[in-house]
């Protein structure tokens, strides 16, 4: 009994000291060297593992920072500039400020707005649908509502209405980091700057149809009649293929051109409520 | 004109359904289960109904408070699992060992894999199992109980032939000798009916009937059972012609111990069995050795349900390195 | 024992409810919507301007390329507009829109009803004929027939064989041709093997369709003795090129290879059909035998149909859509597309509009995958539906690619007999052509 108790001690402890030798040798001689930068550099990402940045992941992002020792063209969408100053810091060089950003969705084709020609019936995928036909509205520019958008979206920040089947994005979640724009088939969502106090100003349509058959598809759709074009006082607004675009680096958010649109196809988000205005949110049926 | 439905194609479906096939199932147990009911009577009802009333029941309440899922009980699945338990247990086990199976199978190796199509094991096999090491004694107690059916017959045992083999042997008998003393172990009362074992392998003909009736209504591919039976009629007529004092021939070792129940309803169970003919003849050749080896070197008599188990859980290995024939060579191009 | 392919295939109910109507002349419209995009390839480059007064027959869209194909107009009149025109899924498309006024054909057209046999056109000039005339494969994928009877340097046809097959339920034209004009549909055999300078050809047909064997084999054993009538056994997907080569020669195109691959070049009836016309009576394709069909419908019908009628004006010469008729399907049930404009116009390989009610169409509620295996069981090309659906949806395209989902020939045998209702082919459509994108993307070695 004792010698068999001392003899289970001895052979384990020999058999234990002889593989921690081998783990040790071995993990010496396959040991990989690395920048221990990149660790601390990781350490600061989000680790959300996204891919917004267009790297495979934080890891990759921070190789990559570290590596190249320059943050051109590198910039963390979900960090943002917080995050970047801090990877910056680490690196010892300069970086420059991006002004936030956030997923915009250009679509008003509410279940109210745009009515319904047919019946889709296949697996709820927009990329599916988009393959197969251009759409069950008569608008085939517009939003497809399966929410292909929604299922790409890590953060939870986009959503779409069960009411209007048109997505809605969360902007305290939304990290622009750009899956919901490769994701969605019609290409209807943009990254737009997220403006002063969140203020934009943008044309909530994709539809490229002659104004007619645009506005037969849908009430809030652009028309292309060009008086925001023609209203606005800094060129912010132009024209092309039946369809208005506000470049965002240019608006002013004076919102002259809200008023002025006759489908209520402009959007202005977040402003305070204004007496005069006539409110551009709520489309008109 | 009402609004057109729009789809990819194909635009028709056939006549196929999950439910359908459930219900052909418990259609090709039908005979078994009557032929149980008229051996061993109320304790046979009590237990078919015990067991799928658990079962269904279980999967219901899972799926709707613990789940928050629509419940799917309407596919059936959960009452063929249900029967299978059943058929599975002594005629003379009380009702509550038939739900303590039945939350075994339904509660722990179906709905913790995620349900239906999810599980890796044989929900009624594992329940099965379950209850063998757990409850040992009543699990092969095989005292055929009363039947309504039957007057007049006395509550008798009904050992299993494949115990009274493994008993008979250590005792040092000769097979002959055993098969001598036991009148009852023709090969044609074995085949038609015979009072004993558990309450689903009383008749081999019950169960032919219903791998037929599967086989007519394409519920099933033959490869399964057919691999399995071959190969327990290779193995043990190798030992047999060895030595057929102590084994016995293989004509008995496929009518005996389950192994008809168990290679064509058990081990063809689509979720816990190979896609691929290829597979599906692996997991056969498999599923009869282990069940020859386990019945003639194990310590239990009958190794079928531990065979279908191992074989179970390599079916994830079959189905990703054992692949469907492709049509058509691959050719390099230029 | 019948021959028909080796592997998987399923059995739809043929619901061929429309056999027994013969081909009807559909009445010209008044106004023809002729699509530049009628084949696979590039879309033909318009001849004609508004204004311009075009004659049938006449050119009026011109072959842009190596797989493009000629369009002829199939009505005379004055063209309305060239312009973008959406087809049967919205989607626009150039056309040519024709107001038709009378019905005067080219002069170089042979409008006789008379069979001409002697064929005395060489290969070279048969096979610049049907390219001149734009034929395109009527079975479906309309492929430019002119380059699939060319085969690459270095190949070298052995055998053509006629697909009669028809296997998509409810479809009857090619029946209708093989059964009304079964010389001409031979004499276009002919014309073809003489292009492909081979001497053994064979037309392969289901065995539902005994009228049809029974008409070619009553050719077949005179005058038409290089041709081999070929009854094969009902399953689907029989008319699938791959399926057909094996059904009728045993041979196997290899994955990733063409027909040509194994010696064949398969044609449709109907391309049959249409090459005789074309090299025998001068004739381009401008028109189609079209199945009009579906049980909701009242009555059952095959029109010689104009190409770029509306499908509103061929629902309305039936009598309108019914109240029943749920979904419209241009093609057959199993591979067919539903059309979601209805003021879309036919192409050159239109082959049916069906009708199906909501509850023969409708699909149901999505279930769990139970592993039963029916679907590698019935998919033709032995590969694993089940496994390619959840790698497409989980988005993994390296083992899509080594599971082979570039060899899925789009069937719908998976997805017809999953008890699961799981819409298998939709995913793994989109999953091959992912596959195929990353591949075509890929620097040739």
């Amino acid at each position: 009994m004792g010698t068999t108790f001392i003899f289970t001690v001895v052979i384990l402890s020999v058999l234990g000291l002889l593989l921690a030798v081998v783990l040790f040798l071995v993990a010496k001689k396959f040991q990989v060297v690395e920048d221990p930068l990149i660790d601390v550099v990781e350490a600061t990402m989000p680790g959300a593992n996204c891919g917004g940045c267009g790297f495979a992941g934080c890891r990759a992002f921070a190789e990559a920072c570290v590596k190249s020792k320059s943050l051109d063209g590198k910039f963390c969408p979900v960090g943002g500039n917080a995050v970047m100053q801090k990877v910056a810091a680490h690196l010892g060089v300069a970086m420059e400020e991006k002004a936030p950003m956030v997923a915009v969705v250009r679509c008003n084709g509410t279940c109210a707005n745009r009515v319904r020609t047919n019946e889709y019936d296949g697996s709820s995928s927009c990329r599916i649908m988009s393959t197969l036909y251009s759409g069950d509205t008569a608008c085939r520019y517009g939003c497809l509502g399966c929410g292909d958008c929604e299922k790409a979206c890590q953060f939870g920040a986009i959503r779409v209405n069960p009411e209007t089947l048109i997505p809605e994005v969360d902007e305290d979640r939304c990290t622009a980091c750009g899956a919901c724009v490769r994701a969605c088939p019609k290409g209807i969502i943009e990254l737009r700057n997220k403006g002063p106090k969140n203020r934009r100003v943008f044309v909530s349509c994709m539809n490229q149809d002659k104004g007619g058959i645009a506005r037969k598809a849908c009430t809030a759709a652009c028309i292309g009649c060009r008086k925001c074009e023609k209203t606005c006082p800094f060129g912010a607004i132009t024209v092309e293929n039946n369809l208005a675009y506000i470049d965002f680096n240019k608006c002013k958010l004076c919102r002259k051109c809200v008023a002025e649109c006759p489908t209520g196809a402009i959007h202005a988000v977040n402003f305070p409520p204004k007496p005069a205005a006539p409110a551009a949110e709520t489309p008109k049926e | 004109m009402r609004k057109l439905i729009v789809s990819p194609a194909p635009h028709v479906h056939g006549s196929e359904s999950t439910r359908k096939i459930m219900l052909d199932v418990i259609i090709a147990l039908a005979p078994s289960m009557l032929v149980a009911v008229y051996f061993f009577g109320l304790s046979a009802i009590q237990l078919l109904l015990v067991s799928v009333l658990v079962c269904v029941g279980l999967e219901y309440l899972i799926q709707k408070y613990m789940l928050r899922r629509q419940p799917t009980v309407s596919d059936l699945s959960a009452v063929v699992t249900g029967v299978l338990l059943a058929l599975n247990l002594p005629p003379s086990a009380p009702w509550w060992v038939a739900v303590i199976g039945g939350v075994v199978a339904i509660g722990i190796t179906k709905m913790t894999f995620g349900g239906l199509g999810h599980n890796i094991f044989n929900p009624a096999l594992v329940g099965r199992v379950f209850l063998l090491v757990s409850f040992p004694v009543i699990m092969t107690d095989w005292t055929v109980p009363e039947s309504i059916f039957r007057p007049g017959v006395d509550a008798v045992s009904g050992a299993t032939p494949l115990a009274m083999i493994k008993e008979g042997l250590a005792q040092g008998q000769t097979v002959d000798q055993i098969l001598a003393a036991n009148p009852d172990l023709s090969y044609g009362q074995m085949l038609f009916a015979r009072a004993g074992g558990s309450a689903g392998e009383a008749s081999a003909l019950a169960l032919i009937l219903g791998f037929i009736y599967l086989l007519v209504r394409k519920v099933i591919r033959p490869h399964i059972p057919v691999t399995i039976i071959l190969t327990v009629a290779v193995m043990s007529g190798i030992f047999w012609l060895i030595n057929p004092e102590q084994y016995t021939d293989p004509l008995f070792n496929i009518l005996t111990g389950g192994l008809l129940l168990g290679s064509i309803f058990m081990a063809t169970d689509y979720v816990t069995s190979p896609m691929a003919p290829k597979g599906m003849i692996i997991y056969g050749i498999g599923i009869g050795v282990l069940t020859v080896l386990i019945r003639y070197f194990g310590s239990y008599p009958e190794g079928v349900s531990f065979a279908i188990l191992i074989m179970n859980s390599i079916v994830p290995l079959l189905n990703k390195y054992i692949k469907p024939a492709r049509f058509g060579k691959e050719v390099k191009h230029a | 024992m019948r021959r028909t392919f080796s592997m998987g295939g399923v059995h739809p109910r043929d619901c061929k409810i429309s056999a027994d109507s013969a081909i009807e002349i559909f009445p010209l419209p008044q106004r023809m919507y002729i699509s530049m995009s009628q084949h696979l390839g590039a879309p033909a480059k318009p001849l004609v301007q508004k204004g311009d007064k075009v004659r049938v027959g006449q050119m009026i869209g011109a072959s842009a390329g190596f797989i493009s194909a000629n369009i002829h107009s199939s009505v005379s009149g004055t063209v309305a507009a060239v312009e973008p025109y959406a087809d049967l899924a919205g989607n626009p498309v150039m056309h040519v829109v024709i107001d038709v006024e009378g019905d005067e054909w080219e002069e170089n057209i042979d409008r006789t009803p008379d069979i001409v046999r002697e064929i005395t056109l060489g290969p070279a000039e048969i096979i610049k004929r049907i390219a001149d005339c734009g034929i395109v494969g009527m079975g479906g994928a309309s492929f430019p027939t002119h380059v699939k009877l060319s085969p690459p340097p270095g190949k070298k046809a052995e055998f053509l064989i006629i697909n009669g097959a028809e296997c998509e339920p409810y479809l009857t034209s090619d029946y209708r041709l093989m059964v009304e004009h079964p010389e001409e549909v031979l004499l276009g055999a002919r014309i073809m093997m003489k292009a492909l300078g081979v001497t053994k050809g064979y037309i392969g047909i289901e065995d539902n369709k005994p009228a049809a064997i029974e008409a070619m084999r009553r050719l077949t054993a005179s005058s038409y003795t290089e041709i081999e009538v070929v009854p094969l056994k009902k399953k689907y997907p029989q008319g699938g090129e791959k399926q057909l080569i094996d059904a009728v020669t045993g041979r196997k195109v290899p994955s990733m290879g063409l027909p040509i691959d194994t010696g064949v070049v398969v044609q449709n009836v109907g391309t049959s059909y249409a090459v005789y016309e074309a090299v025998q009576k001068n004739k381009p394709l401008f028109e189609g035998v079209m199945t009009i069909t579906g049980q909701c419908l009242g009555g059952q019908h095959n029109f010689l149909v104009r190409t770029g009628t509306t499908f509103d004006r061929i629902l309305e010469y039936v009598g309108g859509v019914p109240q029943t008729a749920a979904k419209i399907i241009s093609g057959g049930p199993m591979m067919g597309k539903a059309v979601s404009n209805l003021s879309a116009a036919t192409v050159k390989s239109s082959s049916s509009l069906l009708l199906l009610t909501e509850e023969q169409t409708r699909r149901r509620a999505e279930g769990e995958c139970i592993r039963c295996g029916k679907c590698v069981e019935a998919c033709p090309m032995g590969l694993e539906p089940y496994l390619l659906n959840k790698l497409s949806r989980a988005g993994r395209m390296e083992e899509l690619e080594e599971h082979k989902v570039y060899d899925c020939i789009e069937c719908g045998c998976c997805m017809f007999t999953c008890p699961a209702y799981i819409p298998l082919l939709d995913y793994i459509r989109t999953g091959k052509a992912d596959v195929m994108r990353i591949m075509r993307s890929r620097p040739k070695k």
